[in-house]
């Protein structure tokens, strides 16, 4: 057979029945589509989680009270007291690699301006915070040393507040309530949108952590120690460093477990990457399920098309079609539906991950590599289940063909 | 030198019950530029035949030598060859693709050819072949777009492009009219006057006599073979057109007289 021509038969047999070509290929568009669209959302998932790491701040150790895992069940407990305000200042200022640490205290309450009010946390800071944070203010400015020193009734406020409780007017100068006692609010946080465990961190009020203690929470330990270290390269002798002088500080026993958890940014942010890359690959396996019967529908469409082409086969075999012509056409008929199914499914494939991506509110990612798996892999998957049709075909009687009505 | 040679050839089919013998010993010499008529009533294996010399089926035992070369051997690709090269068909039921234009459906055998022809080439033998059954302004009608004698003629034209030794033609005009019969058979033998070998098989007696041989088969085997002087297509189309012509001059006439009478009959209705 001539060679040029065997494409060209393919392609002849395709678009005489356009109807049975896009309703084949369709599968294969939304098991492509599906591929692209969940690791393409994954991706940007993990890429985001790893944003929201950096935002955690730069060379952020932080401590927590009593024993906790990495990713374990412990995660919302604190309720551990063992760290105190001094081992927070004296951190600070016994390690020379640490440049600031706060004692974290929060608490949830409702705040009160003119006639509304909202639930939002309340966190007592020290002056570094946002330093620690790398979390820079809209405008006003954060509390000093000073404020917390005297236990100022001042506030920051992060944007959610700003929006429900001012109705997007600005808050600097203004008064809010907390269980009756007023805070000023001298400063309005940029805005930070999702953490790393889903909460919209602009919900947030800080003050000063002696304010926090004394006067809001009605706790007397801190429930985290955030601390910065000077830079990257000394986060292990600042870590080591701040494990022994806060055991000596417990006057824990050799013998005795740490009656705290120092945990860096870095296995924060591995646990979550993990996390994130479990999530890919979930979604990815679940994609492939929908390409795998879009393969099957592939073959189905492909059986039926040989059953109702037997006919025709029968003719092209009667003409001087070989058995090898016949499966050679039905094939990259197979072929040829599966690699445009393919590119639709690119295509649906990014318009899917865009839209809902800027629904979920992170950024869609798309890597090369996922398009040409899932093309590649749609080729296959045209070549493995048009085979048995296409083999079907090629052995087909011509007489009995003919006949067939 | 005949150009089909059979020789005590059988074929037999069997089923896990029974086997049912179709052939029971064929002899046939057919020369070249010869019109013969196959013939027999249904079960009496002129089906068989026909897909053994048309190389779609092997003869169980026996000798087939199509053109000099023993072809009763041959491996299933070599029979599509030989399908492709030596062998045209037409048959009963067109079998035109659909929704293929008329000229790519004369194509269709140039594309299985094994020492490929250009594109050009295939174009210009399909036109050509058309152009000889006279459809020469209908390259690009589908088969839904022709009539039946149309359809017809393309899957001569078909049979054609690519040059065989012989036409094998199964029930030509079993699906058409008098008149695109009678035009079909005119086609056949003017091929047929220009030297090509034709095998017709055919039930309908008044077809055979448009063969200048007819061969009877009866339960699997050739009961009489016959020469006969053949009638003109041609000669039957012109008489039929002018008895048509005349009938329908009739019939004019009659709806005339018909006009003629009183406005009475609608009130009948």
């Amino acid at each position: 057979m001539k060679w040029s021509a065997v494409p060209y038969v393919a392609v002849r047999a395709l678009t005489k029945n356009t109807m049975r070509t896009v309703l084949t290929a369709l599968g294969i568009i939304i098991g492509v589509g599906a591929v692209i669209t969940m690791v393409g959302l994954g991706q940007g998932a993990a890429a985001e989680v790893e944003e929201q790491v950096n935002r955690l701040g730069q060379n952020v150790v932080l401590v927590f009270p009593g024993e906790r895992q990495l990713g374990g069940v412990s995660i919302g407990g604190g309720s551990a007291n063992t760290l105190t305000v001094e081992d927070a200042l004296a951190l600070q200022e016994e390690i020379p690699e640490v440049v600031a640490a706060s004692p974290e205290v929060r608490s949830q309450r409702v705040i009160v301006h003119g006639n509304r009010n909202w639930h939002t946390r309340v966190y007592g800071q020290s002056a570094d915070y946002l330093q620690i944070r790398q979390w820079p203010l809209e405008s006003g400015e954060m509390f000093t040393h000073e404020h917390v020193g005297r236990a100022a009734l001042v506030a920051v406020v992060g944007q959610t507040i700003v929006e429900e409780l001012f109705e997007g007017a600005d808050p600097i100068g203004q008064t809010i309530r907390v269980r009756g006692l007023p805070l000023e609010v001298i400063g309005v946080l940029s805005r930070k949108g999702m953490s790393l465990m889903g909460s919209v961190q602009d919900d947030i009020v800080i003050i000063p952590y002696t304010t926090g203690f004394q006067r809001v929470s009605g706790r007397s330990h801190a429930m985290v120690i955030n601390v910065q270290v000077y830079n990257q390269e000394s986060m292990d002798i600042a870590r080591a460093k701040m494990e022994d002088l806060l055991r000596e500080r417990h006057r824990l026993a050799p013998d005795q477990p740490n009656d705290f958890t120092i945990q860096t940014q870095e296995e924060v942010a591995q646990a979550a990457t993990e996390t994130s890359r479990v999530m890919t690959w979930l979604l990815a396996s679940i994609a492939g399920i929908s390409l795998f019967v879009g393969g099957i529908g592939i073959m189905n469409v492909m059986l039926v098309s040989v059953t109702e082409r037997t006919r025709e086969v029968g003719l092209r075999l009667a003409v001087g079609a070989r058995g090898p012509d016949v499966l050679l056409q039905f094939l990259i008929e197979a072929v040829i539906l599966c690699v445009l199914g393919g590119i639709g499914g690119i295509v649906l494939g990014i318009l899917s991950t865009e839209i809902i991506a800027s629904y979920a509110g992170w950024p869609a990612l798309f890597s090369m590599e996922a398009m040409i798996v899932a093309v590649s892999v749609s080729a296959a998957v045209g070549l493995f289940f048009g085979f048995y049709p296409a083999w079907k075909a090629s052995r087909l009687d011509p007489i009995v063909a003919l006949r067939r009505e | 030198m005949p150009i089909i040679e059979l020789e005590e050839i059988t074929r037999i089919y069997r089923t896990s019950a029974v086997a049912v013998e179709a052939l029971k010993g064929i002899d046939l010499e057919v020369k070249e530029q010869e019109f013969l008529a196959i013939m027999g009533p249904s079960g009496s294996g002129k089906s068989t035949l026909m897909n053994i010399l048309g190389c779609l089926d092997k003869p169980t035992a026996g000798r087939y030598r199509l053109d000099g070369e023993d072809v009763s051997g041959f491996s299933r690709s070599r029979l599509a060859r030989t399908r492709n090269q030596a062998l045209g068909f037409v048959f009963q039921s067109f079998h035109l693709l659909p929704r293929t234009t008329a000229q790519e459906n004369v194509e269709l055998p140039l594309l299985y050819r094994e020492e490929g022809l250009s594109w050009k080439e295939i174009h210009r033998r399909a036109r050509e072949a058309l152009e000889s059954v006279g459809l020469g302004d209908r390259l690009d009608h589908t088969p839904n777009q022709l009539s039946g004698g149309q359809k017809q003629r393309v899957a001569v034209a078909r049979a054609l492009v690519t040059h065989p030794r012989v036409l094998l033609a199964d029930e030509p005009t079993g699906n058409l009219d008098t008149r695109t019969s009678l035009e079909i058979m005119d086609i056949v033998q003017r091929l047929n006057a220009d030297g090509l070998t034709i095998l017709m098989v055919t039930h309908e007696s008044e077809v055979a006599r448009f063969a200048e041989r007819v061969v009877t088969l009866r339960d699997g085997l050739i009961e009489s073979d016959e020469r006969t002087e053949p009638l003109s297509a041609r000669r039957e189309l012109a008489r039929w057109l002018a008895q048509a012509e005349s009938e329908a001059d009739d019939r004019t006439r009659k709806s005339e007289e018909l006009k003629e009478v009183p406005e009475a009959e609608e009130v009948a209705i």
